[in-house]
């Protein structure tokens, strides 16, 4: 079985971000990317599963600059096999993303596509869920737990009250969630190996599908500041002000 | 204009978040119904109706809903939401789950997680983890929309909305519901309680949060967790709060061993009171708490257990 992975460029999560003064975005220039956190638990359980036999082949693929190839390397140093770069420089919003992997998906009939629950950028956690929809297939969003049999897949699923258990028919498409596995780091030698895989570039345009924004973003700007409170010395203290000041405990 | 509300419920009780979902709703129209998808759920139906806000409940009752998979409560909604401009539900795990889908089915881009209404086409959103607020703008001719429930109020039982019935579209099963593991818990719900108090690492391990337990019983609060902790095995995953977790807002939100990794942060910051206690005075928690308290946890935990 083919295995899609969907991946995305973001600034690395470790980095403090800073709102631009015009209040037109997120300053971008000189900050570190780096993959998606959720994108990496996604190409690590691909590699997992095709340690495990269940997967023959893993392709992995991005929608950006230039710049997104790094990140597709990162992938194939990790484990995929080979890489597919949709080529714009253009925002491309989560409907326009899954348009394109519908289009990779008709194109590279691969048995099961995975991807992380979220972006670390936008937050938005829909893609995957627009493209099961697109592929008229089952979804398992928010895995922790995947298991193929054949050609069913039985996922655990991170729920608010606790977890579930689904079992579906490929091709599915899930999402990954925090626990679903702690990706391994990329080694020297796959790294040069990965040097040598086969990355191709498509322009955008190639694959027929209309990317057109359907939103305008007004503004960005900075969240209301919380600022510190005061330290208390003692417990009698802190109940005190929970009580009398704050008036939260009785 | 008109907007549609998705209920989330269990087939016998209507989840609190769906009030909110119905407060988001109230805020963008005038109209609102609600659509509840579920088997044997006339009672969820009933409950809806008396929402304050709320026009009119759209029932469907059908088998294929019982379990509440993606793919066929999404049909099932499809089928009732033609004449609406917006269709809203809270952003919990299952609004997550589901919405993308219709919005999908129905060519727009869905608007996540928003925070607030500005007007019709136009909501507040948080991006990287609350750091940032984004003001988006919309213009799909029907908006699909999922909604943080702690921004918006719960607005009280005061309906009396008529309830119909609609038939479920015809459905091809493409996942089967194998089973659940639920959390059991006699507390109110993390994201519903008015208080909440969460352990992080400095907790050291799970049994420690029986120290948490004992004050989370005086104070009727819920007992939440930093990912660390989570990570560390201490508690299960759905005690989480942050950006990745659970969103929540209570009254009082007391962090006990969390440092305040921004991941933390976005998910408890717009707390009315919040209140710190960690040894390490440098901790970034410090940064947002009204009070701190630098000192050892497990000294400090018995001693407010026995003050309250």
């Amino acid at each position: 079985m083919k295995v899609l992975v969907a991946i995305k460029r973001v600034v690395d999560p470790y980095v403090k971000i800073r709102v631009k003064d015009d209040e037109s975005g997120i300053e971008t220039a000189n900050v570190k990317m780096s993959m998606n956190p959720f994108c990496e638990i996604a190409v690590e359980e691909a590699v997992r599963l095709k340690e495990k036999g269940a997967v023959e082949e893993i392709v992995a693929v991005t929608i950006g600059s230039a710049q997104c190839q790094e990140t597709l390397r990162t992938a194939l140093a990790l484990g995929a096999d080979r890489a597919i770069h949709v080529e714009t420089d253009a925002t491309v919003e989560s409907l326009g993303v899954a348009k394109v992997l519908k289009a990779l998906v008709d194109e590279e009939q691969p048995g099961l596509v995975i991807m992380g629950k979220q972006s670390i950028d936008t937050d938005n956690n829909q893609t995957g869920q627009m493209l099961a929809a697109m592929m008229d297939c089952p979804q398992a969003t928010f895995v922790s737990e995947v298991t193929i049999d054949g050609d069913s897949l039985t996922a655990v699923r991170e729920i608010d009250g606790g977890l579930e258990t689904l079992k579906m028919s490929l091709p599915a498409v899930i999402t990954t969630d925090l626990r679903l596995n702690e990706p391994r780091f990329a080694s020297l030698p796959n790294i040069m190996k990965a040097k040598r895989k086969p990355l191709d570039t498509k322009p955008i345009a190639d694959l027929g599908v209309d990317v057109t924004p359907r939103h305008e973003i007004l503004s960005v700007s900075k969240p209301a500041e919380r600022s510190a409170g005061i330290k208390v010395e003692s417990v009698d203290e802190l109940l005190d002000k929970l009580r009398n000041e704050a008036k939260v405990i009785e | 204009m008109s907007t549609l509300v998705i209920a989330e419920h269990n087939n016998a009780e209507l989840n609190a978040a769906s009030y909110r979902a119905i407060a988001a709703g109230c805020a963008i129209s005038d109209s609102v119904d609600v659509v509840v998808a579920g088997s044997g759920s006339q009672a969820v139906a009933d409950t809806a109706a008396s929402a304050t806000g709320v026009n009119k409940v759209i029932h469907i009752d059908d088998a294929a809903l019982a379990h509440q998979t993606a793919e066929a409560v999404a049909d099932a909604v499809l089928s009732v939401a033609e004449s609406y401009t917006h269709i809203v539900s809270a952003a919990t795990t299952f609004g997550k789950n589901v919405s993308p889908r219709i919005a999908a089915k129905l060519d727009v881009m869905q608007i996540s997680d928003i925070t607030a209404v500005i007007d019709a086409d136009t909501f507040e959103r948080p991006i990287y983890a609350g750091n940032a607020i984004a003001k988006v703008k919309s213009n799909d001719a029907i908006k699909v929309i999922t909604a943080r429930s702690t921004a918006f109020d719960v607005m009280g039982e005061s309906g009396s909305a008529e309830v119909t019935s609609a038939d479920a579209p015809a459905y091809t099963a493409k996942s089967e519901f194998v089973g659940s593991e639920l959390t059991e818990s006699e507390r109110p719900e993390l994201t519903a309680a008015s208080v909440v108090i969460s352990g992080g690492r400095g907790m050291g391990n799970g049994e420690n949060f029986v120290m948490l337990e004992r004050i989370a019983d005086k104070l009727g609060a819920a007992i939440g967790a930093s990912r660390a902790a989570v990570d560390a095995g201490f508690v299960p995953n759905d005690y989480q709060v942050g950006q990745t977790g659970k969103i929540v807002a209570p009254e009082l939100y007391i962090a006990v061993g969390i440092s305040g990794a921004i991941q933390h942060l976005a998910g408890m910051k717009d707390s009315k009171v919040i209140v710190a206690i960690n040894k390490d005075e440098e901790a970034p928690i410090f940064e947002v708490a009204d009070y701190g308290l630098v000192a050892d946890l497990f000294s400090v935990l018995p001693e407010i257990e026995s003050k309250l």
